[in-house]
């Protein structure tokens, strides 16, 4: 097939080669610039307007930035936010020491390595369903542990000094398996001979895990934080499905009070809520700003 | 290996092990197990306030019959699977092309888009809400299938294309310098050098996207709006809203529509994983 060079016109012979990249790249540029990098700036635009989605927009400035200044709901939300960025975080020492325990070839070892993965393969909404009858009062599996060994009788989820905790820990459930198996990963890649050299050099246990088996799983580490400082930060499906922000606004999130501002009975204060948007965005790109500045010298050692 | 083999231990510690394995993973699973079971206990035992005991009977095959005849259930795995499976064809596809060029090109810019790809991936969704839904309308595809799959593939194509890109950059990149020194044409060795070294790669990818397409909820309820194009994450939702204080049905219904994504991630396992770890790390 090399040996009859096709009759292509000069101009295309000539800057295939500058031309050929952008051709590979029309379609998923055009999609992801229509759907993702314009929308951005659309929200952005939005938010200085008051706008109820179908009528015409009014040019307000910074109104309603000025309104969140004063909003209650916007500060819970950002406690809450901040909570889940904390608590979240478990998910990587918890997915850590899981990977650990499986570590081990025994009979049997990939099923249960699977099942240990499982909650992370299955929809947030069916995690939800089931944390919420885990902790339903009455009948729930988590309300009956708690009244057999405590004594105390109470319902997480309509409680609201518990509710955004009990929505954390659901959200911990898939989010430690995901560390897990990234950390599983991440063993399954360790030098041995390094292993081998310390465990000669007396290092065992918890001096070994800290300074030859962790450095060499930073690259999981830093995937694993990824992963979760966003899930974080992104949480929706569980507030949704679990409480749909209650008891009183209490377990609300930003994402969730977007939504809740944007699109649902409350009302369509589009403008408004594309600002809350707009916060929660520039939250997130610190964090992906740093993940960048990473990767990028990552990129340049390569 | 860390930790130490469990080999090397003394019997009573192995034995210890093997005994524990099963004993954590039914703690970690337990949440998962009550529904399970749930799903198959006759609604008598709830009424009756027998929550946790062994079922009375084995009412499976009731609850789950009921819930595919008194519910729109499986109209809404059906609107999964139409968007689901045109998304992952869509994303895979465009992502290969992207992918491609990102990895084998110099020009100018290249890291640069290589990034712009790579935090679009994070941002959040509410940024993109209002927007992408005033467009859907604008576009006559509120509340459709298709409104769904064109979002869903241009948002995915931010996270194919690290994916792909990480992927080509691993392959000996002196085979596509030969073929270009011969005179064979971009697309040539596009589509008969590149690609098909790439089949783990779209077979990984595949299945990945697969599953966060399908859980997708946000989306599933921003663009959509009736029983029609109703995805099954969203649908249960609502079915939950109407089946109050039914567990059987609820749990029953969970099942249902956890499966797809369960018995995909359980054929294609090694793939699954391989895709997790992949587009993340350098190929």
């Amino acid at each position: 097939m090399s040996n009859n060079a096709p009759a292509t016109p000069g101009f295309w012979k000539k800057h295939q080669q500058g031309l050929a990249p952008w051709l590979f790249l029309l379609p998923g540029l055009i999609m992801f610039v229509v759907y993702v990098v314009l929308p951005i700036f659309q929200s952005i635009w939005i938010s200085f307007y008051d706008w109820d989605g179908l009528g015409p927009k009014t040019w307000i400035g910074l109104g309603n930035y000025e309104e969140l200044l004063g909003d209650e709901a916007f500060y819970v939300s950002l406690k809450n936010n901040l909570l889940w960025l904390v608590l979240y975080l478990l998910a990587i020492p918890m997915g850590l020491a899981v990977a650990l325990f499986l570590n081990q070839t025994v009979t049997g070892i990939r099923l249960y390595k699977s099942l240990f993965f499982f909650p992370f393969v299955i929809s947030q909404v069916v995690v939800g369903l089931i944390f919420t009858w885990f902790y339903a009062p009455n009948f729930g599996l988590f309300s009956a542990l708690l009244k057999e060994l405590t004594g105390l009788d109470f319902a997480v989820l309509a409680d609201e000094r518990f509710v955004t905790f009990g929505i954390i820990v659901a959200g911990l459930w898939p989010q430690t398996a995901y560390c897990m198996i990234l950390y599983l990963t991440g063993l399954n890649n360790i030098n041995p001979e390094q292993v081998e050299a310390a465990r000669m050099d007396g290092a065992k246990g918890w001096s070994l895990l800290w300074h030859i088996i962790l450095p060499q799983l930073a690259p999981a580490s830093f995937i694993a934080m990824v992963v979760t400082i966003i899930g974080a930060l992104r949480s929706f499906d569980l507030v949704s499905i679990m409480t749909a922000g209650g008891p009183y606004g209490s377990s609300r999130v930003l994402s969730f009070y977007m939504y809740e501002q944007a699109l649902s009975e409350y009302g369509f204060r589009m403008g408004y809520g594309a600002s809350i948007a707009v916060v929660l965005f520039l939250i997130m790109m610190v964090f992906i700003t740093l993940f960048i500045v990473r990767m990028l010298s990552q990129e340049r050692n390569a | 290996m860390f930790p130490a083999p469990i080999q090397k231990a003394s019997p009573a510690a192995q034995l210890g092990y093997k005994l524990v394995l099963p004993i954590a993973l039914i703690l970690w699973l337990l949440p998962l197990i009550g529904v399970a079971v749930t799903s198959v206990r006759p609604a008598s035992d709830l009424a009756a306030g027998n929550y946790f005991g062994v079922p009375s009977s084995f009412a499976g095959f009731e609850n789950y019959s009921a819930v595919f005849r008194n519910s729109p259930i499986g109209w809404y795995i059906l609107n999964s699977f139409k968007v689901t499976i045109p998304t992952v064809i869509g994303a895979v596809a465009i992502s290969c092309l992207t992918g491609f060029a990102l990895a084998t090109y110099k020009f100018k810019g290249n890291l640069v888009l290589f990034f712009l790809f790579v935090a679009g991936n994070f941002i959040p969704f509410q940024i993109l809400m209002v927007p992408v839904r005033d467009m859907t309308l604008k576009m006559g595809l509120y509340d459709t299938v298709m409104g769904l799959v064109l979002f869903h593939v241009a948002f995915q194509t931010g996270f194919c294309t690290l994916f792909m890109r990480n992927f080509i950059k691993g392959l000996p990149f002196a085979l596509i310098e030969s073929a270009r020194v011969e005179g064979v044409s971009e697309w040539k060795i596009f589509r008969h050098i590149v690609l098909p070294l790439m089949r783990p790669a779209i077979a990984a990818l595949s299945v990945l996207i697969f599953t966060f397409v399908w859980n997708d909820y946000f989306w599933a309820t921003v663009l959509v709006q009736s029983q029609t194009a109703m995805p099954v994450t969203a649908g249960l939702y609502s079915l939950n809203g109407q089946w109050v204080a039914a567990w059987h049905l609820v749990s029953a219904g969970s099942i249902v529509a956890a499966l797809p994504p369960v018995a995909m991630f359980f054929l294609m396992q090694r793939h699954f994983i391989a895709g997790l770890t992949l587009g993340a790390t350098k190929g």
